[in-house]
């Protein structure tokens, strides 16, 4: 069976051809496209490591088909930065040491990206601890994931006022 | 996982016909599926894709006062749709107690009615299991069981449903829309769902083909919208299924209970409406002592199925603590930590 799919990946349009239906988005997007940033923890949807954006939505990328995503516009921890200057969640995690190890970090920064956009949690703690838990980090720098966020989600509003004014 | 065969029709009579096949089953966003997939717990020969079916995916208030929701609706929208909290709050509250921001924002409605046990020996291909591989035994009936089914199980399965979506659901009569090789049918959620029996492989009434289209909310579920809570006991306070839970919605005038509604989540292969107890409530005061003739009530047939006893206290408890909650009014927005009874900051009240 051959599958073509095109996606849109970090702003760049992707042409893909599958030989085998099987193939997670996750897979897609570290054997095939080679952007190996998007980790695979458990592979079972249970650990965030592999969070990206679909269409601005953070999913777990292991539990999406790839075919099933055929047009998709996809956002990873490769497209976020503009250049060398870092996105300001990713400055964020590493002014309050919101990771250790690193393994779950690009997870936990797409899902904070996507969790500042929901715009569910406000400046609650308790909110975006709820709301960033299908992210887990062995090494337990919750604290710092959540001081990080909080503060993402202030620098980021404070950038969109200036530019709407 | 095994190979398949991927189609994605652009019809629903389409995509009826290519899933009648012996073999096929329905993709949607795939979050139980694949799991299961990966596991080699179900082994599907052709995954029909309805994700690009048009229609599906449309929140609609009907002439008649209900609510239709199409079947490809996105748990996280639904729960985060304004007008949907405010008209049906436990049901917003229970979608945002299950699962995580990311499985939300992709699973679907349909999806989430046709969720598999978390029964571990049914997902252990090593285990016996009748869900799983009808006649091969039950070895959770011996096994680690203290979170299975205390009520309508069988010895051939102890297994229990885990959705949280459908515990509310089944307490405000919703209805589920199938399209099949026969045409349109709808069937009560309640009714929709069977208990094991000696055929725990045969969860519901779906025939090949048949696919949810939508869920209705009849007119009467938001009548109970000002005194309506879901409230979950887990083993982590977010990101876990339900040792117990239960939704509890009350009708209240001139401060006596016109009519009551209770299902409870996690005890049963289905989630269990509680009649029985809600009968109980119609007339009487908004007090402990009735909400927990109420919990007697809904508990009078349960029995453990194996280290499970204490499921039967604690699901009374819990449905005395959600209708004490329901009866104390709907909060204005839904809870820090949706549905948990521990409160979010030391010593603070859950609602404070």
């Amino acid at each position: 069976m051959n599958l073509s799919i095109s996606l849109t990946v970090n702003g760049a349009r992707r042409d893909v051809a599958l030989s085998d239906p099987r193939v997670t988005l996750l897979d897609l997007l570290r054997e095939h496209l080679d952007l190996t940033g998007t980790k695979k923890g458990c592979d079972r949807g249970q650990c965030g490591a592999c969070t990206v954006l679909v269409d601005g939505r953070r999913i777990n990328s292991c539990l999406a088909l790839a075919v099933s995503h055929d047009g998709a516009d996809i956002l990873t921890i490769e497209g976020i930065a503009r250049g060398d200057q870092l996105h300001p969640v990713q400055a964020a995690f590493i002014a309050h040491d919101g990771f250790q190890c690193g393994f779950c970090t690009p997870g936990q920064i797409m899902s904070a990206i996507g969790l500042i956009d929901e715009a569910q949690a406000g400046d609650d703690p308790e909110r975006v601890r709820e709301c960033m838990s299908g992210n887990l980090c062995r090494c337990g720098a919750y604290a710092g994931i959540t001081e990080a966020v909080l503060e993402a989600q202030q620098t980021l509003a404070t950038v969109n006022q200036r530019r709407s004014a | 996982m095994k190979n398949f065969e991927y189609v994605r029709p652009t019809t629903v009579p389409e995509a009826i016909a290519a899933a009648a096949k012996p073999g096929a089953v329905y993709l949607a966003s795939g979050t139980n599926l694949l799991d299961l997939m990966k596991g080699g717990i179900t082994r599907p020969d052709r995954l029909v894709d309805v994700t690009r079916l048009p229609g599906l995916d449309r929140i609609e208030h009907l002439p008649d006062g209900s609510l239709r929701i199409g079947a490809l609706v996105r748990n996280a929208d639904l729960a985060h749709d304004s007008g949907f909290a405010r008209s049906y709050p436990a049901v917003a509250e229970a979608l945002l107690s299950g699962a995580s921001a990311q499985l939300r924002n992709a699973a679907t409605v349909g999806g989430n009615l046709l969720q598999r046990t978390r029964c571990g020996y049914f997902y252990d291909t090593a285990s016996a299991c009748n869900k799983r591989a009808p006649g091969t035994g039950c070895d959770a009936r011996g096994g680690e069981n203290r979170l299975h089914a205390v009520l309508g199980w069988s010895e051939a399965c102890i297994a229990t449903h885990p959705s949280d979506f459908c515990v509310p659901l089944v307490a405000l009569d919703a209805v589920v829309e199938i399209e099949g090789r026969g045409g349109r049918r709808e069937i009560a959620l309640e009714a929709f769902y069977r208990l094991p029996g000696d055929t725990p492989e045969r969860e519901n009434l779906l025939e090949p083909g048949d696919l949810i289209v939508a869920l209705r909310l009849p007119a009467e579920a938001r009548t109970f919208a000002a005194h309506a809570r879901y409230l979950k006991v887990r083993e982590r306070t977010s990101y876990a299924f339900a040792v117990v839970s239960a939704a509890a919605a009350l009708r209240v005038e001139a401060g006596k209970i016109r009519q009551a509604r209770l299902a409870l989540g996690g005890v049963a292969a289905k989630p269990w409406r509680a009649r029985a107890a809600e009968e109980t409530l119609a007339g009487a005061d908004p007090t402990p002592a009735a909400f927990r003739r109420a919990a007697e009530a809904a508990l009078a047939d349960a029995k453990p199925s194996g280290d499970n006893l204490f499921k039967i206290e604690l699901a009374r408890r819990i449905i005395v603590r959600a209708f004490t909650l329901a009866a104390a009014g709907t909060p204005a927005r839904i809870a820090a930590l949706p549905a948990s009874p521990f409160a979010s900051v030391s010593g603070a009240l859950q609602d404070a």
